[in-house]
């Protein structure tokens, strides 16, 4: 029980940690577009409308799909919640041969 | 701008505060317990949560300074809805699951699971009283803004009425009626913005040489310098009118004074002067505001609700000459206008000899394509110039936003009213669902209003609910109340947290008094009352400040304290909390004395001219986050190395 809980609790930081990567890259490359190269944002590349709107909605729409993903991703893990104590299974900190 | 209150405007505005005092009373009797104050329980349904999350996060700022910048400068106030809704990623991916399984009431609570250690409680209880202060103000000041043209009342009674309604709110039910009020204003706030994008969209753009009070903005020229006068007095009631020599400051300005009649009813109004390639020159009429022995004045005449200052916001042609767009699809919104030309307004103050400043609000005619990108705002313009300090500032800023929402205490109080990390990641979920839409609106909302011939020159601040008073009555009364409410939930959150770090964190950990579970709900709606009324002063003091400038602060001043901390403790084992309390002590001072150090405050705060301010500060560029985040890191890392417990070799 509590080792399940705990590999639940990995698996979703891990996944967390690679959708947040995705994320970071594609926020990163805005922001660096945006400082370094403020011509390439005025571009029309849909519809007649520039990269700096186009980029930015995309951004607001992959949060959310980044998110949805996630919610997916990690499922209904945390179903055991019969046991009502499921918070103690969080291991006190190891102390380290401290005197 | 004189505002007159309207019955209507009252009477919906009314209605919705007692509907948002109802629900707390009636909630009120539901939360006696200190579970039940700060934490709900831990029974709110995830998805009222998320929609509370968006409550909660969809403040002033983002509601009325976003769309006003966007309103006065085009695309860089949507850089701010892009960084602000970039923070939830950080939230959801890193901070959310840890935190519900760390804490139990305050965010010092889950710095301190693993140390027990009264510094860090001390440390986190300190930096969660200063970064909600911080957000304070800039809220406080949004609801004497929202109060002043929907009743007619003045800035600090609007201050005073927010303070009273929310502290009475939170001393009656604590985190439940918090969150069911948010969760209502979250909701409102993003229907009622997409109707109002929906009728922006049907409305289409009309070409207009003014506002919507009739007044046409006039242009005169291109002419020869010496046929100026001639030109001019063929105006309509301009018969005779003089060009007054430039004197003292106004030499060298790009401007013309003009005195209009004579004797008592003459006036002396100002007109902006640019030169064409040939030398002629076209001049267009500017608006003025200046204060006279106390008595204001506008435009060379006394302040009148007939001689008031003119609404603005107009596209001045579109492609083809065409003279209405009717309505455009969500892209051909953009593709419209960004081959029109609209005329923005520009802002410069002159100081005569005599001391007086007269406030010169000048007309910038600007291509739709140079809306639509980014960089037309003066504090995102360094990434056009050379500068490789200005590009910083951008990324500084870009940084902080980034960073600063998962540090917000008020938000990180709120997944603690949530049954278990599963709900907490949902809530989260739907919260960024509400609140990307939200953002993706401010941009539609803020053009909207640009075009609208609706806005106020005098204050950015006011774009949104002027662009729905522009739509109708009804609309304008609405928009108002849900933006009212908004910052008395955001505002309610606020005092919320900063009550939870008094109570839990500083009394009963800090101090060790020991409190019954009733006395510290009593202590906490004491805590509540002292920190409301902070929040009421500070908002009157702060009453001519840019509420996203003071949102800014806020958000790199909790990214520079609580990040470090908040991620180290999650992802590397040798944290000590002696590094802990380092870190977060380093982050806020460090944070705080760059912003009280740079260009901007001497500027905004220290009253100093812009160039004399460039010169004062003491710092490179005005945003800290690039500096200061990754120092409270690098604090951490190091203090936690020297004060390691001896590790078996």
């Amino acid at each position: 029980m509590l080792a399940t809980g705990d590999e639940a609790v990995t698996r979703n930081a891990r996944i967390g940690l690679v959708l947040f990567t995705v994320y970071l890259l594609l926020y990163g490359g805005f922001v660096l577009l945006n400082a370094f190269s403020p011509e390439t944002m005025e571009r029309p590349v849909l519809a007649g409308v520039n990269l700096a709107i186009v980029y930015g909605f995309g951004l607001i729409v992959a949060a959310l799909a980044l998110a949805l993903l996630y919610g997916w991703m990690c499922g209904p893990d945390e179903l055991p919640a019969s046991t009502p104590n499921a918070t103690e299974s969080t291991e006190p900190s190891q102390s380290e041969g401290d005197a | 701008m004189i505002y007159e209150a309207s019955p209507v405007a009252v009477a919906v505005f009314a209605a919705f505060v007692a509907v948002t005092l109802g629900i707390s009373f009636y909630l009120g009797g539901k939360a006696k317990s200190s579970q039940g104050y700060f934490a709900a329980h831990g029974q709110i349904p995830w998805f009222v949560n998320g929609v509370a999350f968006a409550g909660d996060y969809l403040s002033a700022a983002s509601f009325l300074g976003i769309c006003g910048m966007i309103a006065f400068y085009g695309y860089d106030g949507f850089l701010y809805s892009i960084g602000y809704l970039a923070g939830w990623i950080v939230a959801l991916f890193v901070i959310a699951e840890p935190m519900k399984r760390l804490g139990k009431f305050t965010f010092a609570d889950a710095l301190d699971a693993q140390f027990q250690s009264r510094g860090i409680k001390l440390a986190a209880g300190i930096s969660t009283l200063a970064v909600s202060v911080f957000y304070l103000i800039p809220q406080m000041v949004g609801a004497g803004v929202l109060v002043e043209p929907l009743l007619g009342f003045d800035h600090w009674v609007g201050v005073v009425m927010v303070g009273t309604v929310v502290i009475v709110i939170v001393v009656t039910a604590g985190m439940v009626s918090t969150t069911w009020v948010q969760f209502l204003k979250g909701s409102l706030l993003v229907v009622f913005s997409a109707v109002l994008t929906v009728m922006i969209l049907a409305r289409g753009f009309t070409v207009a040489e003014g506002g919507v009070d009739g007044h046409a903005f006039r242009t005169v020229g291109p002419v020869a310098e010496a046929n100026l006068e001639a030109e001019l007095q063929a105006l309509d009631g301009f018969g005779e009118a003089k060009v007054v020599s430039p004197s003292g400051s106004w030499v060298g300005k790009p401007f013309v004074r003009v005195e209009v009649g004579s004797g008592d009813d003459g006036y002396v109004m100002v007109w902006s002067k640019s030169t064409t390639d040939d030398g002629r020159i076209v001049l267009r009429e500017a608006q003025t505001e200046t204060v006279e022995d106390g008595v204001p004045f506008v435009n060379g005449r006394k302040q009148t609700k007939e001689h008031d200052l003119h609404p603005v916001g107009t596209v001045a042609s579109l492609e083809g000459g065409e003279t209405e767009s009717g309505s455009v699809g969500p892209l051909s919104f953009f593709s419209t206008l960004q081959k029109a030309d609209v005329v923005l307004w520009g802002k410069e103050v002159v100081t005569e000899e005599s001391g007086r400043k007269v406030t010169v609000y000048y007309q910038k005619p600007t291509p739709g394509n140079r809306i639509l990108r980014p960089g037309e705002h003066p504090r995102f313009a360094g990434i056009r110039s050379d500068e490789p300090l200005k590009k910083l500032n951008f990324l500084s800023l870009m940084l902080a936003l980034f960073c600063g929402t998962a540090s917000l205490p008020h938000i990180l109080i709120r997944y603690y009213t949530v049954k278990d990390a599963a709900a907490a990641r949902k809530s989260t979920i739907v919260g960024i669902a509400s609140i990307g839409f939200f953002y993706v609106l401010t941009l539609y909302l803020g053009l909207g209003a640009m075009t609208s011939g609706a806005m106020d020159v005098t204050n950015s601040n006011m774009a949104a609910p002027l662009l729905a008073k522009s739509m109708g009555e009804w609309l304008f009364a609405v928009i108002s109340a849900i933006a009212f409410t908004t910052v008395l939930g955001t505002v309610s959150g606020l005092i919320l947290a900063s009550a939870g770090a008094v109570t839990h964190d500083l009394m009963a950990n800090v101090m060790k008094v020991e409190l019954a579970d009733h006395q510290q709900v009593r202590v906490a709606k004491l805590a509540s009352v002292v920190v409301g009324v902070i929040a009421i002063a500070l908002g009157i003091l702060f009453e001519d400040f840019n509420v996203s400038y003071l949102v800014g602060w806020a958000f790199s001043v909790a990214a520079s304290a609580n990040l470090p901390s908040l991620v180290m403790i999650l992802f590397w084992k040798g944290v000590t909390k002696e590094g802990v309390i380092a870190a977060v002590v380093v982050g806020m001072t460090s944070s705080l004395g760059w912003i009280l150090l740079s260009a901007d405050s001497f500027q905004k705060v220290y009253g100093y001219s812009s160039t004399e301010a460039a010169e004062a500060a003491l710092v490179p560029f005005s945003q800290p986050g690039i500096v200061t985040i990754p120092l409270g890191f690098l604090t951490l890392v190091v203090v936690s190395l020297l004060t390691k417990k001896n590790v078996p070799a």
